[in-house]
């Protein structure tokens, strides 16, 4: 069924994909997510977002960071493999439109969902800044193919090894300063998007950010998921992940990914075992 | 004192060989006592997921079903919403012809070895026997149930079950999109018209709430399994990871995709809560949530499972009904020391089983009745640690004509608690009605369809169990499945 057509490391822990899932492919947009599991009985269900589709291909592409026990054997599967279970297209597209002024922020692996959203917003006849940034220059992705549809790109690392040595909020503050930006859109650590919509309140910019809390089902049935914001229970996975990042209760969300954090930690460490990462890179 | 099932069988075999072989005066019947379900011990089972109630001994099945008065009038099957014909089948039963009462069964319902189990039996087919009545206690009525399951057990462990036939093919193809007891039963009689039916499922594993939803040891996954390999056996098609509404809209399986018609059974899939303060809180989960970890990602067996779940020592469920209770006794199987339901009226107005919360108080958990939840409370790292309830009386009956709870003022109290599952229903998930213009749905976003055919607002379009109904049984959905494709099966001739 979703057969892994290729497969590529994009840097030390972070992999592209490209599945066949025609039906998936043909009904996406930018912004959503697909849930996957991996076919046993006690396999977990993690969502992904999907960073790419190819409708003569019948395929879509999933980029994704090898961090928990799943993602690691999922980064072990090779081309011509299959992934047992794949489901979607999950949660509400983007809200893409002609603002104006786009600039668009990845922060890591966050740079994958973005990818789309640049597109669609190139597309829809806005003018796009990209701002991508990593710890380090070996887990930036994307910069080629952002560079190819943006009008403007901006690397940012932690630790200066490439591009600016900044946070993705230095440039960010400097355009929200210099220019009239109509919309930001941000995907990546929450911390890092809880910054980025606290960098562009003052100047009352529209900032769409991307929820990553915890679910199950993917389809608003567990409410795992759920976030406040403006006050209000949110689903992420039907009334999101997308939501305005002004209004989010982002201590809530932090707090809620925490939940299992101390299971995790233990898992994350037998998981390391049989996938080629160095250890400080991961 | 825990009976064990080899007693119970002792003292069975002794009602049967006293009252079995001779024609019984009705008096006779009604002195015979009723039957005890077998079940794990109390303490045992709270150790582990295997199924709680064994299921009658054959001694039992016949002991108890020479209870029956085989009474004129039959008021059972009337309580019945699928009908069958209950004294038919326990006659059957209690001559040991057991392959005979499960194709009695089979003849109205699809899924005897679930519903036998499930089937709130107390409200329905129990309720108006005349062993209940002249005994003057409902809880002395035919067992019907246990009877149910056991002639259907034996049936499948025996492998004499009537596999349905299907007609000769029509050309008509039909989606049913859900694959719970509403969509199994409505695909199988579509499929026995022969008509070609894909059924569609969002999860990675069909069988809707019977898989996510009832616990193991109130419903084997293995029971499900087999109705399900059942199903396909009849050529029925499984698609799983297919969520109509996003993978394909309604419109799109008619318009694109060829289907003739369609029968949507995509249940109540939308967990209510209370929206009081600290709902958001770590340690607050929908009943939803946590028997899913449990039930379909099996987290329970914390060993395998790469899935988590809480770790808890006092639990709150918030609830009466058997969700609360599923909930309420995974949490105690999953080490919690405490666990207590906390529910607004009596244990009158429960809507459970009668035999859950038995089952839930022999496994100790608590029942914090006439009390309702003002607020959830945390820790300064915004773990719950408490939950704020005030004391309730009952008052005037509400719409439901149970009486509503009234909350007396300066009652309230600070409880301590670390985990709470919130219990209370489910609204109907909006994904299909969101995506399909020209669907009605009414106030509560159920599907509003026409009382004979449930056909939907839209041609060709049927839908039936909690979708329609709000957050029901397993026998309603499936009478919804079955009534459907009826309706369906007339459409389809017609096309």
């Amino acid at each position: 069924m979703n057969t892994i057509l290729s497969k590529e490391q994009l840097s030390a822990e972070v992999f592209r994909m490209e599945i066949k899932a025609p039906e998936i492919a043909e009904a996406r947009r930018p912004g959503q997510f697909i849930i996957l599991q991996m076919g046993g009985e006690f396999d977990e269900r993690i969502p992904l977002t999907i960073a790419d589709a190819n409708l003569d291909r019948g395929s879509i592409t999933l980029i994704f960071q090898a961090v928990g026990e799943s993602t690691h054997r999922l980064a072990m599967l090779n081309e011509g493999d299959e992934i047992a279970n794949l489901l979607g297209p999950l949660g509400t597209p983007t809200d893409i439109r002609q603002y104006g002024k786009v600039v668009c922020i990845g922060g890591g692996i966050g740079a994958a969902p973005l990818y789309p959203i640049v597109d669609g917003m190139k597309k829809a006849g806005n003018e796009v800044t990209v701002i991508i940034g990593a710890r380090t220059k070996g887990l930036l992705i994307l910069e080629d193919e952002m560079r190819a549809i943006a009008d403007e790109v901006i690397v940012v690392t932690d630790d200066g090894s490439y591009g600016r040595k900044a946070l993705v909020t230095e440039p960010l503050k400097e355009l929200c300063e210099d220019r009239s930006i109509d919309c930001v859109v941000a995907i990546g650590p929450p911390v890092m998007m809880k910054f980025v919509s606290l960098t562009t309140k003052p100047y009352g910019i529209h900032t769409i950010v991307s929820l990553n809390s915890i679910m199950i089902d993917g389809t608003g049935m567990c409410g795992g998921c759920r976030v406040v914001v403006d006050g209000k229970t949110k689903f992420a996975c039907v009334n999101g992940p997308e939501f305005d990042g002004h209004l989010v209760d982002w201590d809530n969300l932090l707090l809620r990914l925490s939940t299992y954090r101390d299971v995790e930690d233990e898992a994350h460490h037998r998981c390391h075992i049989g996938l080629d990462i160095k250890e400080g890179e991961a | 004192m825990h009976a064990t099932i080899e007693e119970l069988d002792a003292q069975a075999q002794g009602i049967v060989s006293e009252y079995g072989n001779r024609q019984l005066k009705p008096k006779e019947r009604l002195e015979i006592p009723l039957q005890e379900m077998p079940s794990q011990d109390p303490q045992l089972r709270i150790t582990n997921m295997e199924e709680v109630a064994l299921g009658y001994t054959e001694a039992q099945v016949k002991a108890e079903a020479l209870r029956c008065l085989q009474c004129k009038n039959k008021p059972c099957i009337a309580g019945c919403p699928v009908a069958i014909d209950i004294p038919a089948f326990i006659a059957e039963a209690a001559e040991g012809n057991f392959a005979e009462a499960a194709a009695i069964i089979k003849e109205s319902s699809l899924l005897p070895s679930i519903c036998g189990r499930v089937c709130p039996q107390e409200s329905q087919c129990q309720l108006p026997c005349t062993v209940g009545k002249s005994l003057k206690d409902v809880d002395l009525s035919v067992s019907i149930g246990r009877i149910e399951r056991f002639v259907a057990d034996w049936a499948r462990e025996n492998k004499k079950e009537t596999t349905p036939t299907v007609g000769e093919p029509t050309g008509r193809r039909v989606a049913v999109v859900g694959s719970g007891p509403a969509g199994i039963s409505a695909a199988a009689d579509l499929r026995r018209a022969g008509h070609s039916v894909v059924m569609f499922e969002a999860l990675h594993k069909a069988g809707g709430v019977l898989v996510y939803g009832i616990p193991e040891f109130r419903l084997p996954k293995s029971i499900v399994e087999h109705e399900l390999k059942t199903l396909t056996d009849m050529g029925v098609e499984i698609r799983r990871n297919f969520l109509v509404g996003k993978t394909r809209t309604v419109r799109d399986l008619m318009e694109k995709d060829g289907f003739d018609a369609i029968f949507i059974g995509s249940g109540a899939g939308l967990p209510r809560f209370l929206n009081i303060e600290g709902e958001n809180y770590v340690g607050v989960f929908s009943a939803n949530e946590y028997l899913t970890r449990s039930n379909l990602m099996k987290a329970y067996d914390r060993s395998h499972s790469r899935t988590p779940i809480y770790n808890s020592h006092s639990v709150a469920v918030f609830g009466g009904g058997n969700v609360a209770m599923d909930a309420a006794r995974t949490a105690k199987r999953l080490g919690a020391e405490r666990v207590t339901i906390v529910y607004r009226r009596t244990e009158a107005e429960m809507p459970a089983r009668k035999e859950e919360v038995a089952h839930a108080k022999e496994e100790g958990i608590e029942f914090l009745l006439l009390h309702a939840p003002l607020r959830i409370v945390a820790d300064g790292k915004g773990k719950v640690n408490g939950v704020e309830l005030i004391t309730c009386e009952l008052g005037e009956p509400d719409a439901s004509g149970r009486r509503r709870p009234v909350e007396i003022p300066g009652s309230e109290k600070v409880h301590p608690f670390d985990t709470v599952i919130v219990a209370i229903g489910n609204d109907s998930n909006p994904l299909i009605h969101a995506t399909t213009d020209g669907l009605e749905v009414n106030k509560w976003g159920n599907f509003i369809v026409d009382e004979e055919t449930l056909e939907t607002s839209i041609k060709g379009v049927y839908a039936g169990g909690d979708i329609v109904l709000g957050a029901a049984t397993v026998i309603l959905a499936m009478g919804q499945g079955r009534k459907a494709a009826k309706a369906m099966n007339e459409y389809l001739a017609t096309l």
